[in-house]
């Protein structure tokens, strides 16, 4: 004789976006196990048509708030893929160093204020204000930090500014490199504090099989900005062809569209990076992977965190690296660009399809346009990390519920939403893969 | 008396001002000294009622209609947040398409479970205390609302041009540069913040009641900029606009 366990998180909270759990089961055989998305659908591709390839980085940055710069990224390497335009070694650099900025604030953000709470058992970090005060205060120091470097570089953080196609409007200067330095240099002891938090932090025990997808390259980078496309089952293939990676499918009485390339689903992220990577990762960064033990291929998707965690530190690693080369070769500031709509012809244009393929904080992002001989966008195609996860946590949360049915519905439900969390969800993103299951009441 | 308990709540949106207030950095806890936070979905588990209700987001489904109807009840003070909230922000674009035909592109054959009415800020639905506009919203003009909210003392957004601010803050301007900019009709208020970083202005903080129109014409005609383009700019973040000026047809305050 089985038990029965319903439950039924609505509005799962300390995640981006709107999204409910849904599981049921009856006499110990798991009937239903299910992540509701419920975000209103925002139309992002449809509102391109029509618009300037100049227009589509502003327009998919206010996608989402918190990897504003990483649609940005892909947007821009989609349009100038689409258009013909190679950046420059000077422009590409720099965005390496906004996206390092992005996913150091990101995951900061996410280990810090949305895993550690569950990890020293309250409800949020406002009672750790109270009992950790000094980590709340770092959490919130580092991320104003990489805030104020984004300040610098373009402006701002969220929905960044002087970054476009074909370059950046506006360069640092000598003085504003050493501001930024300065400030990174600065967050070094918060970081090694970081490290020695995370590593005292328990992650529950649950592994599953399955793919890591992520960016993959030829050289000594690990690839956040550019690379083909590489999964741990050994296929690889080029950006222009992520569809053959998505396979966007529909399920029977499902609105849901699902992804999945070699086997059910696939997951992406700090962690299918890691798997992929890791030896190319920071030495610094390494160091953290040895000391926590974590070591390819890492199957417990728990575990996400803590890939976030050595990530962290190649990104504050990397960055540095970055802004000292610049220190000694210096900016070219006549790299600076006056594009707007193209009014001037800045920027040549010809009709074409282009694909951005880019790392983000919860994995690897697709914005994919086309458009005719004058740069007015004719089709648009985003597929967002999140989305390409949801499959994945569905069949996770459907192999741990079975092991975990000799706990309390309260550690199931527990359970479950720190499993959904520690993909780090970003569900306003994913509002477009809308996994919303009809069950009939 | 204890402190004001507030809420916040996001709609249709990209959470990026909730974000901007997070990242407010540890001068959020100063703030958190001031309000007891009661709801705060992206980063707290807790709920419970309030007094000041703090909304993100633009009402884009009928699901949104009932709900903010709710929190209006509830709340003593309400705020609109950022441009999905004050203006429908780039939600709005969708307005300029027939519901039908962006529901089919996005979704195709699912497109009937995807319930979408047209994109409305929030006042025109609810009556709204206070706004913060901008896409993300100008953290010092946050602060300052959120103070004025708490004090009970009114606060009326700037409505004289960007370009005021822009000029103090000696920008080379845009036009001159051969670029299309919406400063001359977009509400101050942000600092000339795109325009200090040397990119143009968008218009996300709604258009100035009274844009001094013939000037504006004459600036495009200087620089041979057809006035399609202005208008087309001004519907990334104002489509939604034409809801205020069907009540204003009505002879409604709006």
């Amino acid at each position: 004789m089985g038990r029965n366990v319903n439950v039924n998180v609505e509005y799962l909270t300390r995640v981006e976006g709107h999204g409910n759990i849904v599981v049921n089961v009856r006499d110990g055989v798991l009937e239903k196990c299910e992540l509701d998305v419920i975000e209103s659908p925002r139309f992002f591709e449809g509102m391109l048509r029509g618009r300037s390839i100049f227009e589509a980085q502003h327009i998919t940055s206010r996608i989402c708030g918190i990897c504003s710069c990483g649609h940005t990224l892909a947007s821009i390497q989609a349009a100038e893929d689409a258009i013909g335009f190679k950046p420059s070694k000077q422009t590409t650099e720099l965005r390496k160093f906004l996206l390092h900025m992005e996913t150091l604030d990101s995951h900061i953000l996410h280990i810090y204020l949305l895993v550690a709470p569950d990890l020293l058992g309250v409800k949020s970090f406002v009672p750790l204000i109270s009992s950790h005060n000094e980590v709340v205060r770092r959490a919130l120091r580092m991320k104003k930090w990489c805030n104020d470097v984004c300040d610098i570089l373009v402006g701002r953080h969220v929905h960044p500014i002087s970054s476009i196609v074909g370059g950046f409007t506006k360069l640092p200067d000598v003085k504003a490199l050493d501001a930024m330095l300065d400030i990174l240099t600065k967050m070094r002891p918060d970081m090694d504090e970081t490290v020695k938090l995370a590593a005292s932090l328990k992650f529950p025990q649950f592994e599953r099989e399955t793919e890591y997808i992520a960016l993959v390259n030829d050289t000594d980078e690990y690839p956040f900005l550019e690379g083909d496309i590489g999964s741990t089952d050994g296929k690889r293939w080029k950006k222009k062809d992520y569809r053959q990676v998505t396979n966007e499918f529909m399920v029977e009485h499902s609105s849901a569209k699902f992804c999945k390339a070699n086997r059910e689903s696939y997951m992406v992220g700090a962690l299918a990076r890691f798997n992929l990577n890791a030896a190319k990762l920071h030495p610094k960064a390494k160091a953290v992977a040895d000391a926590i033990g974590m070591k390819p291929i890492v199957k417990n998707p728990y575990l996400n965190t803590a890939a976030q965690l050595i990530e962290s530190v190649h990104c504050l690693e990397d960055a540095i690296r970055i802004l000292e080369d610049f220190q000694k070769k210096g900016i070219d500031p006549k790299e600076a660009v006056v594009v707007g709509l193209n009014e001037n012809n800045a920027v040549k244009v010809h009709a074409g399809n282009g694909v951005g393929a880019v790392e983000v904080p919860r994995g690897i992002l697709f914005h994919d346009y086309e458009v005719d001989a004058k740069g007015v966008i004719v089709n648009a195609n985003c597929i967002i990390p999140t989305g390409q996860n949801l499959n994945n946590i569905e069949y996770d949360m459907k192999k741990l519920v079975p092991e975990i049915l000799d706990k309390t519905d309260e550690e199931i439900t527990l359970a479950l939403e720190m499993l959904v969390r520690a993909y780090d969800p970003c569900i306003s993103c994913s509002a477009h893969f809308l996994n919303v299951k009809f069950v009939n009441r | 008396m204890g402190n004001p308990r507030v809420a916040f709540f996001d709609f249709s949106s990209c959470e990026g001002c909730q974000l901007q207030v997070a990242n407010m950095g540890e001068d959020l806890l100063a703030v958190l000294g001031a309000i007891d936070v009661v709801e705060f979905r992206e980063v707290m588990s807790e709920k419970g009622e309030y007094d000041v209700a703090v909304i993100e987001g633009s009402i884009t489904t009928s699901h949104d209609v009932e709900r903010i109807k709710k929190i209006r009840a509830k709340a003593k003070v309400l705020i609109a947040y950022g441009s999905c909230a004050t203006t429908g922000g780039v939600n709005g674009m969708k307005n300029n398409f027939e519901l039908d035909d962006i529901r089919n592109y996005v979704y195709q054959k699912a497109a009937k479970y995807f319930e979408t009415i047209p994109t409305r800020a929030v006042h025109q639905v609810v009556p709204v205390d206070y706004s913060v506009n901008g896409c993300p919203v100008y953290l010092p003009e946050f602060v300052k609302v959120l103070k004025c909210a708490l004090a009970g003392i009114p606060y009326k957004v700037p409505d004289h041009a960007v370009c005021v601010e822009c000029k103090l803050n000696e920008n080379e301007c845009m036009y001159d540069k051969g670029l299309t900019c919406l400063g001359p009709v977009t509400k101050a208020g942000c600092n000339s913040w795109c325009v200090n970083n040397n990119n143009v202005c968008y218009g996300c903080r709604g258009m100035v009641t009274n844009p001094a129109e013939n000037g504006a014409k004459d600036i495009l005609a200087k620089h041979d900029i057809p006035i399609e383009w202005v208008e087309n700019k001004m519907n990334m973040y104002n489509k939604a606009r034409e809801f205020d000026k069907k009540e204003e047809d009505h002879g409604k305050k709006c």
